[in-house]
């Protein structure tokens, strides 16, 4: 392809850029005490949580900023943030969809996503979280039904502190990075997840996250806890509109599965990237982590990483539980400015765990893409299994392809294993499509798509079928 | 103590050595120490160094070394290789023990020491002071070392067999040797780096060698690790590549309680291709780690590399292999790729094979794995009547003949074989097999 022609494509628009004026209550930018105690006021939060929030500032007050990753982006500075912001109408919370802002609804319909007739057709219930607020649940009756409870983590906190109590913050320590401290001091919202021992979660959970205001941060707050030999699947996608100062995203999700359990959580990412020149867009900095803490357990993260200016997550999966599975499916597009740091750690810690590792990454015009993943066998962790592979793609010449895989192997009955490749679009692929009459979009498309679906078969189905529109419009102009 | 503490006792250490030499030598020298003070001493907070922790290495006393008589261990160590020869007794070149023989036109083989400033415009050329602790410190403080200048079109079919010996010392030595490798345009030459020693010897080894190839030139390289179990041993190999140049190495890392080498290649121009292969086998309490650094900088260039490596007892290996494709650096091809055996549950390995991609028209790979042996293989051995222990330490054997079959010198190879073959386990039954 021509590199002029090229070039032409790589220019596209973000086609969710908007912004929807809706009045909401946020505390001036700054970070001290007192906005923490704001928040967990707001949010109606008992002692130990204010606690628990304050201990973790005083944690984060001593750490540094992490340096190692890939990616460059100037210095964040914490106090020109503000750390709460709820639409108005948060204070009579609506008990239907009919009661919700008319203008809430019409952003989620610009999004694509016809909430009551998706939830209907897709058997979908939806948390949604409009900036820092949870606005609507539905199908929560249904689920109660089942015994299981899908709520905002600010009514779990209210209404189930002993499962919170027991659970947060055990996954991932607050002292396990910079940002996640960050995401324990000043969490505003977030969603939560209890099924009960031996339940199958009757529906595929989901919700969707939109950043709204000017200049506020996001530090979402996930805790999904599956007893024994339940099951669930959980959805999380995210859009934002378009604007010109950075945004910080700092979510910590949260996963316990106890013996036999089984959790999928698959993602799709599309954060506002910043613009050709990356001025603006997301700064994506997420500490995402599930525990196998029973026999035979499971954990599967997908994710479809298309937005945000800089990326920095690593899904793992500490694997404790004798014959436990860790899984971690990905497909990261990165195009213009973007930088993306991203993999995962599986940890083995008990016999038999197996993981496994597909990592696709595709990097057009002038980003930065890097798998970062470590494998770390443990001496206990007799007959561990992995298999890792992390193929990318690039598209121009002026982009970067990386891969940093880490590998700590200390039991002799491990087999690990990985293979990683890079290379752009094979010629000879495209010339075989062509001369088929196919054009030259649709080929580098069919290609791309034909990269990634090692990856999107692992997505829910409706899922499946919004990644692969993303990826296309990702990469339009890039591909084609 | 700190390791900054332990770095200024090691610059007073080693103050003697940097007045030696002419006037653009203690020049050179005096800017390494610089470096060398600002540097410190590598710590695990660096990434380059994140699963070796010289701490311990640190902490020794050494001194600097005398001349020794070692003819009878010497000649115990050798490997009897065809050739020149040139051998260093704790670092020193020992003449009586060397054989220069008759050099071909154009081909000049020079002790270090009294030849330092045939090596004026060679040395620190390639490798740069800074590259690590270790590197600043070789600069500021070697005491000896070969240059091997080849002229334009010059063949070299004889290898050049350095043999660096270590002697039992009651105080631990340091030892720094310095290699220089010049090939001109269309050069040719084979070098063998062996390092060997008595079994007492518990000094340290600091080596840098510096390869410089010119357009078209050959340089066969190997690196041959065979010190005492008390020994440590850090080394750094630098080759820079012009225009259709080619570069191979064997580096076969059997000895030493800490040893790390790191290797590092720069493809300057079109149609440069290196192939590194690699070796290391650890038992007791070694500690064996293998950096290296392919840099693409231009253009049709290639790379190829193959680590293997079997770890016993509480034995760890470390492996980095680092590819970098520079921005415009088109039609490149590199592939890596990395086996481990673990023989023990007490063995441990961390490896970590990297790309770093900067260009669009590349096809890169690297694979590794860390597992057992193939059960299908076997149970082939098996049925025909080998029993399990010896069909494991065949197949064991077997894993590390595929980088041991690619060495060219006869003696050496079949050498390094027995080597081999005599540090995996007793219970392997290979006595006599090999």
């Amino acid at each position: 392809m021509a590199s002029q022609e090229m070039e032409q494509l790589v220019r596209r628009e973000y086609k969710q850029g908007f912004v929807t004026d809706i009045e909401t209550e946020m505390v001036p930018p700054g970070l001290n005490e007192d906005v923490i105690r704001f928040i967990s006021a707001k949010k109606d939060e008992p002692q130990w949580m204010l606690d628990w929030r304050l201990a973790a500032f005083e944690q984060w007050k001593q750490m540094e900023h992490p340096e190692w990753a890939h990616v460059n982006f100037p210095e964040v500075d914490f106090q020109a943030i503000s750390y709460y912001a709820a639409p108005k109408s948060s204070e009579d919370k609506p008990k239907s969809l009919d009661e919700v802002d008319p203008k809430l609804l019409e952003t989620y319909e610009k999004l694509g996503i016809p909430l009551h007739e998706r939830a209907a057709l897709a058997g979908v219930a939806m948390d949604m979280v409009f900036d820092s607020v949870s606005v609507t649940t539905t199908f929560k009756e249904k689920l109660g039904e089942a015994g299981v409870i899908f709520c905002s983590i600010s009514e779990a906190i209210r209404e189930h502190p002993e499962l919170v109590k027991k659970y947060l913050g055990s996954v991932v320590p607050v002292t396990d990075n910079f940002y996640a401290a960050l995401n324990c001091a000043v969490f505003s919202d977030g969603s939560f997840v209890y099924v009960p021992k031996g339940v199958k979660c009757p529906m595929e959970l989901s919700t969707y996250f939109r950043i709204n205001a000017e200049n506020t941060g996001q530090f979402e707050r996930t805790l999904i806890v599956c007893e024994e030999g339940a099951q669930v699947s959980y959805l999380e996608g995210c859009t934002a509109p378009m604007r010109d100062e950075n945004q910080l995203h700092a979510a910590v999700v949260e996963l316990v599965a106890l013996e036999n359990a089984d959790i999928k959580y698959s993602t799709v990412q599309n954060w506002y990237p910043g613009d050709e020149e990356g001025k603006g867009g997301i700064y994506n900095f997420v500490t995402k982590r599930g525990e196998c803490r029973g026999d035979n357990s499971k954990i599967s993260w997908t994710q479809v990483e298309t937005g945000s200016a800089v990326t920095w997550k690593y899904p793992s999966c500490v694997l404790k539980g004798k014959n436990s599975v860790g899984e971690f499916y990905s497909v990261a597009v990165t195009n213009n400015m973007q930088q993306a740091d991203t993999g995962t750690k599986m940890i083995h810690v008990g016999e038999g765990t197996r993981s496994t590792i597909i990592s696709k990454g595709i990097s057009a015009g002038r980003s930065d893409q890097s798998y970062r993943g470590l494998v770390k066998v443990l001496p206990g962790a007799k007959g561990a299994r992995n298999f890792t592979q992390c193929d990318s793609l690039l598209i121009g010449d002026q982009c970067g392809a990386h891969t940093f895989p880490y590998q700590e192997i200390a039991n002799s009955t491990a087999q690990v294993e990985h293979e990683a490749t890079t290379s752009k679009i094979g010629e000879d692929q495209l010339f075989y499509c062509r001369q088929r009459g196919i054009s030259e979009e649709d080929a580098v498309n069919m290609i791309v798509n034909g990269f990634c679906k090692d990856v999107f078969k692992e997505l829910p189905m409706e899922f499946a079928v919004e990644a692969e529109a993303l990826l296309n419009v990702s990469l339009e102009g890039a591909v084609g | 103590m700190s390791l900054s503490e332990y770095t200024d006792q090691w610059l007073s250490a080693v103050m003697p050595q940097v007045s030696e030499g002419p006037g653009w030598l203690t020049d050179l020298r005096q800017g390494a120490v610089e470096q060398f003070a600002t540097q410190g001493l590598p710590h695990a907070r660096l990434e380059n160094w994140k699963y070796t922790d010289v701490k311990a290495l640190a902490k020794r006393d050494f001194s600097l070394p005398k001349k020794v008589d070692a003819a009878e261990l010497v000649a115990e160590k050798s490997l009897g290789v065809q050739g020149l020869r040139l051998v260093f007794v704790d670092g020193l070149f020992s003449p009586e023990l060397s054989d220069l023989g008759d050099l071909p036109k154009g081909v000049n083989v020079l002790p270090l020491a009294d030849n330092a400033n045939a090596a004026k415009t060679v040395l620190g050329q390639v490798a740069a002071a800074n590259f690590s602790g270790f590197t600043a410190l070789n600069l500021a403080s070697w005491q000896d070392g070969v240059l091997i200048d080849l002229a334009n079109n010059a063949v070299l079919e004889q290898p050049v067999y350095l043999q660096f010996v270590s002697t039992a010392q009651e105080n631990a030595v340091l030892i720094q040797p310095r290699i220089l490798i010049k090939a001109g345009v269309h050069a040719q030459a084979t070098v063998i780096e062996h390092y060997s020693g008595a079994e007492e010897a518990a000094s340290f080894s600091n080596v840098v060698t510096e390869v410089d190839l010119a357009d078209g030139a050959r340089i066969t390289h190997y690196k041959l690790q065979q010190e005492s179990a008390k020994q440590y041993h850090v080394a750094s190999l630098h080759v820079q590549q012009q225009r259709d140049s080619r570069f191979t190495s064997h580096n076969i890392c059997l000895g030493g309680k800490l040893a790390r080498q790191d290797i590092q290649v720069e493809l300057n121009a079109e149609g440069a291709e290196v192939y590194l292969d690699g070796l290391y086998l650890g038992n007791g309490r070694q500690h064996l780690d293998n950096h290296t650094l392919v840099n693409h900088n231009a253009p049709h260039t290639n790379s190829n590399e193959d680590y293997k490596g079997i770890l016993n007892d509480r034995s760890r290996g470390v492996f980095n292999g680092r590819a970098v494709v520079h921005r415009n650096a088109q039609k490149i091809e590199a592939h890596q790729s990395n086996a481990n055996l673990l023989l023990s549950d007490k063995a441990e390995i961390d490896t970590k094979p990297e790309l770093e991609i900067y260009a669009d028209d590349v096809k890169c790979s690297h694979g590794s794995t860390t597992g057992q042996l193939d059960e299908s293989a076997l149970f082939a051995l098996r049925s025909r009547g080998i029993d399990e222990a010896m069909a494991r330490g065949l197949l064991t054997l077997a894993f590390a003949n595929e980088v041991i079959d690619r060495i060219e010198i006869p003696e050496v190879h079949d050498q390094i074989e027995e080597a081999v073959a005599g540090r995996l386990p007793e219970k392997f039954n290979l006595k006599g097999l090999v």
